[in-house]
């Protein structure tokens, strides 16, 4: 089995709205898998669903080859994106709390908590309660409520929100250790930086239907649009644009962020390849800058969910 | 199993740790204790003081029943004068009481009067107007040359006892004791319900506005999380009452030990001044006695103790859970009035309902209302003690433990679906959709 979790055909309606349509994604053992979209698009409801808070309409879903089940719960973690937790509870009472709640001993919970609070370096917090804790300091327990059961299948809803930039690094890396120790992680954002960084499969859903998913790279090679970011050093800058004006289609550029006489935008037509154009211009002038331009998860997200409208 | 055993164990704790709720476990009998001791303590010291009653009787006639008797002293001055006396009384007696010269029995009640710095104690003056009024009968009737002991003869007390149709013996006592232990039942319900499923209705509410309960309930099922809160909640009630009961006993033991010799000693005193009177006393006080133990022997006990479990829990379990899914579909404490009206008006028309069945227990009023499931945990229980045909209880139970499914299960849903609900708040129609989803 290389997927963790298979969602096959779920649709979910509240009365005559539909949450999700038809909605099908797989997510690939040990990946961070981006879920995108749109406010409102659906996203709450089928990470909703694969927690098994509400059930889908028609549809079924697979954790890790077994159908869901109740029993599934204690392998998949779940960091809402409203976070909360009791305000008058204390730290270590709270975290063991929860931990039971999903099925953990407490023994058991208690060798794990104090790992992860001497990873963090908040062992001090024990018996605070959180209403003593500053809105950051929270998310950092809350954090460890979500990871804290080993959990196969960890869904980050918003992850980062709250934290300043030192936290959040820490708790990107920390995300990533552990796909790296085999969890497989859902994420699900609005920020497409952190989809660039994170993300090796997203799927995009907008309007409660699914418009795109695949693997990111192979996403980026589809929305490719043969552009190339070019700067040339040379004597008779004119006749050169010229030149290459006739042989290719080409927009003026004046993103200044390298160095050369010539800055320019060329659009491959199908035909055309890279190739191609770098022998042309390699004849006439020196090259100093020639990129393929890859649209970005910012690009690619606002690209679809345009088309979709 | 296990995960609703925690529930209810972190919704006990997280209730009982509440310092509000430990100040008023205890400091509510605390402050029973003393206040009831500040009570018994004044009204003591009060008849402990003695006050001095001087006299003049110009009549003659009246002297010999101003005798000393408990906390009242007599110091006649008849032979100073009233001017003289005045002058006396004002500076070492608490009062003066003058009986004038008159001319025949008839006038003899007219202008007797006290004179005193402030005005006199009510309990005083009656207590002395008492001993005048039989005197003065006393006096007319020996001068009408009637016999004063056949004349007391005739004095009658009538008392009718009553009695059902299988030989119980009731009295009016019984009544009482029956009003009082089902009223008394009645109303616990009732307070256990309002309080304890307004806190049902807080602590759903703490958890949506914490924004706790969506990592909640990606553990648990929300109908386990509702039924550990709802028993937990129970719980913490019942440790309350149970400390409150244990109190209550202490406080009679100390009460009734501080207090009780003095009381006993009391009465001896009184003995001392008129033996007959102290007799019959003790034996109307005694059999009153035998008499509320008989009927407190002749209350349905076991019945009563059944049934007061059974509509306890089918009551607080239906409320609490209405309770609970009216946390889940507000944001806040204050949004709750809407839906607070309606499920306050049956408790509050029980009560009403049930004060008035005490008169008449086995009318179509009492009889309705004590099938009807949301008022019978009140209604009935205050019309047991009176005795109730069997097959009203049970169908009263039925109708209960039907209710109770049916509204648990219409609260579940609405709970599971207004957790997760925030923003407007949601109109009765609104509701009626999320039975659906």
């Amino acid at each position: 089995m290389k997927d963790i979790l298979v969602v096959e055909n779920v649709c979910k309606n509240y009365g005559n709205f539909t949450a999700l349509n038809n909605i099908s994604i797989s997510v690939p053992k040990g990946s961070v898998f981006g879920l995108l979209g749109p406010n409102g698009a659906g996203k709450t409801s089928l990470i909703r669903i694969i927690n098994q808070i509400t059930l889908p309409d028609s549809g079924t879903i697979h954790l890790d080859g077994e159908k869901l089940q109740p029993h599934h719960i204690q392998n998949i973690g779940y960091l809402p994106e409203e976070r909360g937790l009791y305000k008058s509870m204390k730290v270590g009472e709270q975290v063991l709390y929860l931990a039971q709640l999903k099925g953990m001993s407490k023994s058991e919970a208690k060798k794990k908590l104090l790992y992860w609070f001497e990873k963090f370096e908040i062992t001090d917090w024990w018996n605070k309660k959180i209403q003593e804790l500053s809105k950051g300091m929270a998310q950092k327990v809350q954090f460890i409520v979500t990871v804290l059961h080993n959990p196969k299948l960890l869904i980050f809803d918003e992850p980062f929100s709250g934290f300043d930039p030192i936290n959040a690094n820490l708790i990107k890396d920390e995300i990533l250790k552990l796909r790296d120790e085999g969890a497989s992680i859902i994420f699900s954002t609005h920020r497409m930086e952190s989809v660039e960084e994170l993300c090796d499969y997203i799927a995009l859903i907008d309007k409660s239907n699914k418009i795109l998913d695949g693997k990111l790279s192979d996403i980026k090679q589809q929305f490719k649009t043969n552009q190339f970011e070019i700067g040339l050093l040379c004597g008779n800058k004119e006749a050169l644009l010229n030149q290459i004006k006739h042989h290719f289609k080409v927009e003026d550029y004046k993103k200044a962020v390298f160095n050369a006489d010539l800055k320019m935008l060329v659009t491959l037509k199908d035909k055309e390849t890279s190739t191609d154009l770098i022998q042309f211009l390699n004849d006439k002038a020196q090259i100093t800058h020639f990129t393929e331009i890859i649209p970005s998860a910012n690009d690619i997200f606002i690209k679809a969910v345009a088309n979709n409208g | 199993m296990d995960k609703l055993k925690l529930i209810i164990k972190r919704e006990f704790l997280a209730k009982v740790k509440n310092k509000s709720f430990i100040v008023l476990t205890i400091l509510s009998p605390l402050l029973m204790v003393g206040l009831v001791s500040l009570i018994i303590f004044l009204n003591e010291k009060n008849s402990e003081e003695i006050h001095t009653i001087a006299f003049v009787d110009e009549s003659t006639q009246l002297a010999s029943v101003l005798l000393d008797s408990g906390s009242i002293k007599y110091v006649n001055l008849t032979e100073l004068g009233l001017n003289e006396a005045r002058k006396i009384t004002k500076e070492s007696y608490y009062g003066l009481l003058f009986i004038p010269k008159s001319d025949s029995l008839v006038n003899l009640s007219k202008g007797i009067s006290f004179y005193s710095e402030g005005s006199p104690s009510l309990s005083i003056l009656s207590n002395i107007e008492n001993k005048l009024e039989k005197k003065i009968r006393d006096l007319k009737i020996a001068q009408l040359n009637f016999d004063i002991d056949k004349i007391k003869a005739t004095e009658t007390v009538v008392e009718i006892g009553t009695e059902n149709f299988l030989g119980e013996k009731s009295s009016k006592i019984g009544s009482i004791l029956r009003m009082a232990v089902g009223g008394g039942f009645g109303y616990l319900i009732f307070m256990f319900i309002i309080i304890y499923g307004t806190s049902v209705m807080r602590s759903v509410i703490e958890e949506k506005t914490s924004r706790i309960i969506e990592v909640i309930i990606s553990s648990v099922k929300p109908f386990q999380l509702m039924l550990g809160k709802i028993i937990g909640n129970a719980l913490a009630g019942i440790l309350q009452f149970i400390i409150w009961m244990i109190s209550a006993g202490l406080l009679m033991f100390v009460i009734t030990s501080i207090f009780g010799i003095e009381a006993a000693s009391s009465s001896t005193s009184i003995g001392q001044m008129n033996p007959e009177i102290v007799q019959q006393v003790q034996q109307t006080s005694v059999s009153e006695l035998q008499l509320i133990l008989q009927e407190v022997k002749s209350l349905p006990i076991f019945t009563m103790f059944f049934s007061f479990i059974i509509y306890f829990l089918g009551g607080y379990l239906i409320y609490s859970s209405i309770y609970a899914a009216i946390g889940a579909a507000v944001d806040s404490e204050t949004d709750t009035q809407q839906f607070m009206m309606p499920v306050m008006m049956p408790l509050i028309i029980a009560i009403y309902v049930g004060f008035s069945v005490i008169e008449n227990p086995h009318g179509p009023i009492a009889l309705g209302f004590s099938l009807f499931p949301l008022t019978s945990p009140i209604v009935m229980l205050m019309r047991i003690p009176f005795g109730v045909p069997w097959w009203q209880i049970v169908t009263s139970m039925l109708l209960l433990i039907i209710t109770f499914i049916a509204i648990v299960w219409f609260a579940a849903k609405i709970y599971r679906v207004g957790i997760l609900m925030y923003g407007k708040k949601p109109t009765y129609k609104e509701l009626y959709k999320w039975l659906k989803y």
